[in-house]
């Protein structure tokens, strides 16, 4: 029989940077399962953008860790492409008060950790952006850090590096059982064709799909999953800089290196489940919003529509850390719309947990117990 | 000569500028499927949606892999179908909102 020493369960680029971070701590004998291909879930579903902007301390320093970690990424991982980081910046939109208020207190919050974040007036963000229709706009905030990253690259780079270094990657290979001991400790996977492979760890990696891995181990994941709906447009010349984000319209928009301008709108009204189909409606609603608040993208032309899935936890922070009922079994799931842009500080914390090394940073608070216990995470800036 | 063989200079996306070299290099890789190859290099993600270069790239797996060209999954199609100003979406909201429609 197969035997490894640590099966991870999902190839996005989750899964990838932890089989890459335990495999350059020196641990030889790693599989990766996927579905279906790399990056073919929520990875490569996703909005590209990565910010440090956060509102709690703990976000922000694994946001902040995670770009210093980009910044470097193609050298660390010797990639043979670009992972095509363009700091740009995000600019978030202050349109209350409340807001405003909160924006105060996380620029204050951000530049206590070293985060080069400020608040903008209204005349500044126009500066910044200047096919922005300021309108009602109260002011905003801006940090030049943040800014894209192609997903699918991104996650090629971990993927060809975990490979390099022995990590056994197997895509279209489908996970359908977790097999425990007598004393409830992982023991082995079984895969749909039949084959089973022992192993004494097993990561849950699997984006939208966690849940159904946790119910594979006898664990109920307190996690659900949302479509949230996206587009992109033809390239065209550099007009803008950074992101451009709004919470109050849930309206999130930013020109790729490519030239291309990826936008997506949340919609409340979203049922919970797994469906990846879009709408006609969609179009509308983000195009409305959009181009009212920067009437130059009317003539840029929409080539493609698509959607993925948000894995959201009840206070939309992500779930790290071994299950205490199932020793040997640790997820990294429930990352609520940002797992991508905290991907290389969850594959740093995860190998560390999973090898008994000292944390890089205290996250004990995401584990799962916290929900149990009623401590939950209030932060105060998603979208 | 296999087409494998064939100018690797050759323009296989010509909305994205995607050589023959390129698309080869991921098969190599081991990225066989059209949705990959599309993915990890942007070909089929242009203007025209992979109208020129889907079977292209289904003749380079093909060659590569020895499967049949028919036994390859299509990548993903995605609406629209052909590329539509952001401005239009707009005003069609705008339109179906005067005449009463509202929000759908």
């Amino acid at each position: 029989m197969k035997t490894a020493d640590i099966v991870i369960i999902g190839g996005g680029i989750n899964g990838v940077s932890i089989a890459y971070n335990l495999a350059v701590r020196g641990c030889r004998r790693v599989v990766l399962l996927e579905r279906k291909t790399l990056a073919s879930g929520s990875t490569g579903r996703c909005g590209a953008g990565v910010r440090m902007q956060w509102g709690t301390e703990m976000n922000c320093r694994l946001a902040r860790d995670s770009i210093l970690r980009f910044e470097r990424l193609n050298q660390e991982l010797e990639y043979d492409g670009d992972i095509e980081f363009k700091q740009g910046g995000y600019l978030i939109l202050a349109f209350h008060q409340r807001q405003w208020e909160q924006f105060q207190k996380n620029v204050a919050l951000q530049n206590s950790l070293g985060i080069p974040s400020r608040l903008v007036s209204p005349a500044e963000a126009r500066r910044i952006v200047p096919h922005l229709e300021v309108g009602d706009l109260i002011g905003g905030t801006f940090c030049p850090k943040d800014g894209h990253i192609n997903p699918f690259k991104a996650t090629q780079a971990y993927a060809e590096a975990a490979a390099r270094l022995g990590v056994e990657i197997r895509k279209f290979t489908e996970t359908v059982a977790i097999g425990k001991d007598a004393a409830g400790r992982v023991q082995r996977v079984t895969l749909a064709d039949g084959e089973v492979i022992e192993t004494p760890v097993v990561v849950n990696a699997a984006g939208p799909y966690s849940q159904l891995v946790g119910e594979m181990a006898g664990v109920a994941l307190p996690v659900h999953s949302e479509r949230h709906q996206i587009l992109v447009t033809e390239p065209v010349a550099p007009k803008q800089g950074p992101m451009v984000m709004s919470f109050a319209h849930g309206l999130y928009c930013q020109q790729t290196p490519h030239g291309s301008f990826i936008m997506g709108i949340g919609d409340p009204h979203e049922p919970r489940g797994f469906d990846t189909g879009h709408s006609w409606q969609f179009l509308e609603d983000v195009a409305s919003k959009v181009t009212t608040m920067m009437p130059a993208l009317k003539e840029v032309r929409v080539v493609r529509q698509w959607s993925g899935l948000y894995n959201m936890t009840p206070d939309a922070q992500p779930i790290l850390g071994e299950i205490p009922e199932v020793p040997g079994y640790f997820v990294a799931v429930g990352f609520s719309g940002h797992g991508f842009m905290l991907a290389p500080m969850t594959g740093v914390l995860l190998a560390e947990m999973i090898l008994g090394l000292a944390p890089t940073m205290d996250v004990s608070m995401l584990n799962v117990g916290r929900f149990a216990r009623g401590e939950l995470i209030r932060e105060p800036s998603v979208v | 000569m296999e087409p494998s063989e064939k100018s690797p200079e050759i323009i296989i996306c010509r909305c994205e500028d995607i050589t023959a070299a390129e698309v080869r290099k991921l098969i190599t890789k081991g990225y066989r499927t059209p949705d990959e190859v599309k993915r990890f290099s942007r070909c089929g993600m242009g203007q025209c949606q992979g109208r020129t270069c889907r079977n292209l790239v289904l003749q380079e797996i093909s060659a590569a892999t020895g499967q049949e060209v028919k036994d390859i999954p299509m990548a993903t199609f995605r609406p629209p179908t052909k590329p539509v100003k952001l401005g239009l979406f707009a005003k069609a909201r705008a339109e179906s909102a005067a005449e009463g429609g509202g929000d759908r």
